[in-house]
């Protein structure tokens, strides 16, 4: 137990927020466009997903690597005058704590609805993974002696650490951690927009090229372009909105191990930030992991799903392994991870497509090939064999598990709305 | 330790190095590297030591520390293996090990599971980048101790080789498929 993650958070605030809208441009690698169109043409379809207009939404957040378009231009293009905005430096993780800030904002009377979009051009213009980046011939700095000087730049380099050390500590073996793959590609061949739809085996994660052990080239998610956005607005205004609304029940922002900059030298390093994270995240919910239907954990590698899923209590620490080659995490099962696809298969966002998917889930209405009736309302068969369902039955409590690193990751709990 | 305040500079693996006159904290520990000296910050508080090199304690905030030596000898505590080298420097280097290694010094303080855990490279006894059959002797467990790869002036890089002086596991823990 962690004694110093007392957030002494508002809990009025449970339940007094939700997501709205979600929108999404395709997952692609090479799209002939900008960051600019990606932000606009999510941001849009989010409003219009919302049932709102560019009246409606007077706030906008975003978060990028120096790789995207600011705010004030996507607001400018969709005639949206801002009450408040503002574009953070981030990447992984920032989704679940811009989410909460949006609430922070609304609450402290500084506007009422909030879009909160990621535009990347992650295949073809900023790859985050750094094959041939400007980075990677820079001069070394004092501090790059320590990373690129010793040949550790990309995000696989800098966790390799810390997942070998948890099969060392644990006896995590590489079958376990390859069915997180295995599973995800199963979720993303139900998804018609998933760049990558076909399903792999273990024995196809395990016989990919080695990229940094103990990751295959399948152990990483894919690169793709794409814009993403959602809408946070009150409960009060939600009800006037197109779909039931995703209630935000509690939010972790951003929660470190000591030493976010080098946290290598605190604890063991096979545990992660969902560790502090949990003591903010389920007393501020007021449910449990039992009580969840489903989850979104992170999978810019296979084992980053694993840790946070462990750290956040959905098993016993180290018995990741076990949890993700179960079953549990798949279509049908006990409470299934990632039914997008999320970033190993879907496209890789940062983060939104895991809240996006969650918000669809939350509302019985996942985008799959399912048929639509009369009515045009998709008529969900919960056969979950290739090509088929991805709606999974009676889903009322989902939780988010954002990833930056092993030493900092954020949180979010949302159940179905009334 | 001199008291210049020029910036340092030097190259590595073709790759141009610059530690601005402004970088002090880095400055002093390349420094004391290039003199064949692994020297870490000491808090004149609260006595503990810490890497990397930082403007404050992280255990207690204060800002006076000395540079100590240690001794440089430890044990792998976990690693990766970079197969897929995204730098061209060490595109001829692959496969390259990314090794964290423990200082035998302040092992579990402050707490339970702390450690000085220092990053490097696995090198040869000249410093030079370990060939793929030294890279095939390391897992968790290896005792190392720090080589000092000259790259400028006043900058040496601390690597790690094999202790052929210590007692080694009989086998060190290595990620199971070769």
């Amino acid at each position: 137990m962690n004694n110093d993650t007392d957030a002494t958070t508002s809990r009025h605030l449970r339940s007094k927020y939700a997501i709205v809208g979600v929108g999404e441009t395709g997952y692609t690698r090479g799209n002939d466009c900008t960051t600019r169109a990606l932000g606009t043409r999510a941001v849009r379809a989010a409003i219009e997903d919302a049932g709102l207009t560019s009246a409606d939404v007077d706030g906008m957040l975003s978060y990028s690597y120096n790789d995207s378009t600011f705010s004030t231009t996507i607001a400018g293009d969709l005639g949206v005058r801002l009450n408040f905005y503002m574009d953070v430096y981030g990447g992984g993780s920032s989704i679940e704590a811009l989410i909460g800030i949006a609430m922070g904002v609304i609450e402290a009377g500084m506007c009422k609805t909030v879009a909160i979009y990621r535009a990347m051009n992650g295949f073809s213009s900023v790859r985050i993974g750094g094959t041939g980046g400007r980075g990677a011939v820079a001069p070394l700095s004092g501090d790059g002696l320590f990373t690129r000087g010793i040949g550790l730049m990309s995000a696989g380099q800098m966790f390799s650490q810390s997942f070998m050390r948890h099969m060392y500590d644990y006896g995590t073996t590489p079958e376990q951690v390859a069915h997180v793959k295995v599973i995800h590609s199963e979720h993303a061949s139900n998804n018609p927009k998933a760049y990558y739809k076909k399903r792999v085996s273990v024995d196809d994660v395990l016989s990919s090229r080695m990229i940094v052990k103990p990751l295959h080239l399948l152990d990483c998610c894919v690169e793709t372009d794409n814009g993403t956005a959602i809408i946070v607005t009150s409960m009060d205004r939600a009800k006037d909105c197109r779909h039931t609304p995703a209630k935000i029940l509690s939010v972790v922002g951003r929660c470190s191990k000591p030493r976010a900059d080098n946290h290598y030298q605190s604890g063991p390093i096979s545990t992660v930030a969902g560790v502090y994270g949990k003591e903010i995240l389920w007393p501020n919910a007021g449910v449990g992991p039992s009580d969840i239907d489903i989850t979104g954990s992170y999978d810019a590698f296979t084992f980053t799903t694993m840790l946070q899923l462990e750290d956040y209590g959905f098993c016993k620490k180290g018995e990741g392994g076990d949890y993700v080659s179960s079953g549990i995490t798949r279509l049908g099962g006990q409470r299934p991870n990632n039914t997008s696809g999320g970033h190993l298969c879907e496209g890789y966002t940062h983060g939104v497509n895991m809240v996006i998917e969650n918000v669809r889930q939350l509302r019985h209405d996942v985008d799959d090939s399912c048929p639509l009736n009369d009515q045009g309302v998709r008529q969900h068969t919960y056969d979950y064999s290739e090509s088929g369902c991805r709606q999974v039955r009676d889903c009322e409590l989902s939780a988010n598990l954002g990833w930056a690193n092993p030493g900092t990751g954020s949180a979010m709990v949302m159940a179905r709305g009334a | 330790m001199s008291t210049t305040t020029e910036r340092s500079t030097g190259e590595y693996l073709n790759m141009p190095v610059e530690i601005s006159e402004l970088d002090a904290e880095n400055r002093a520990f390349f420094e004391y590297c290039s003199r064949g000296e692994l020297r870490l910050q000491q808090c004149e508080s609260c006595k503990l030591k810490r890497y990397g090199p930082t403007t404050a304690c992280p255990f207690c905030a204060q800002a006076e520390s000395q540079w100590v030596p240690v001794e440089g000898r430890g044990t792998l505590y976990s690693y990766g293996e970079v197969h897929h080298a995204i730098q061209p420097a060490f595109r001829a280097h692959a496969p390259y090990l990314l090794l964290l290694v423990e200082l035998d010094e302040q092992r579990n303080v402050p707490q339970e599971f702390d450690g000085l855990r220092l990053s490097g490279n696995l090198v040869d006894a000249g410093g030079e980048l370990a060939s793929p059959e030294l890279v095939r002797q390391v897992g968790i467990g290896t005792r190392l101790k720090v080589v000092f790869k000259q790259i400028g002036a006043n900058i040496a890089l601390p690597q790690w080789t094999i202790d052929t002086e210590a007692q080694q596991p009989e086998t060190p823990w290595r990620y199971p498929i070769e």
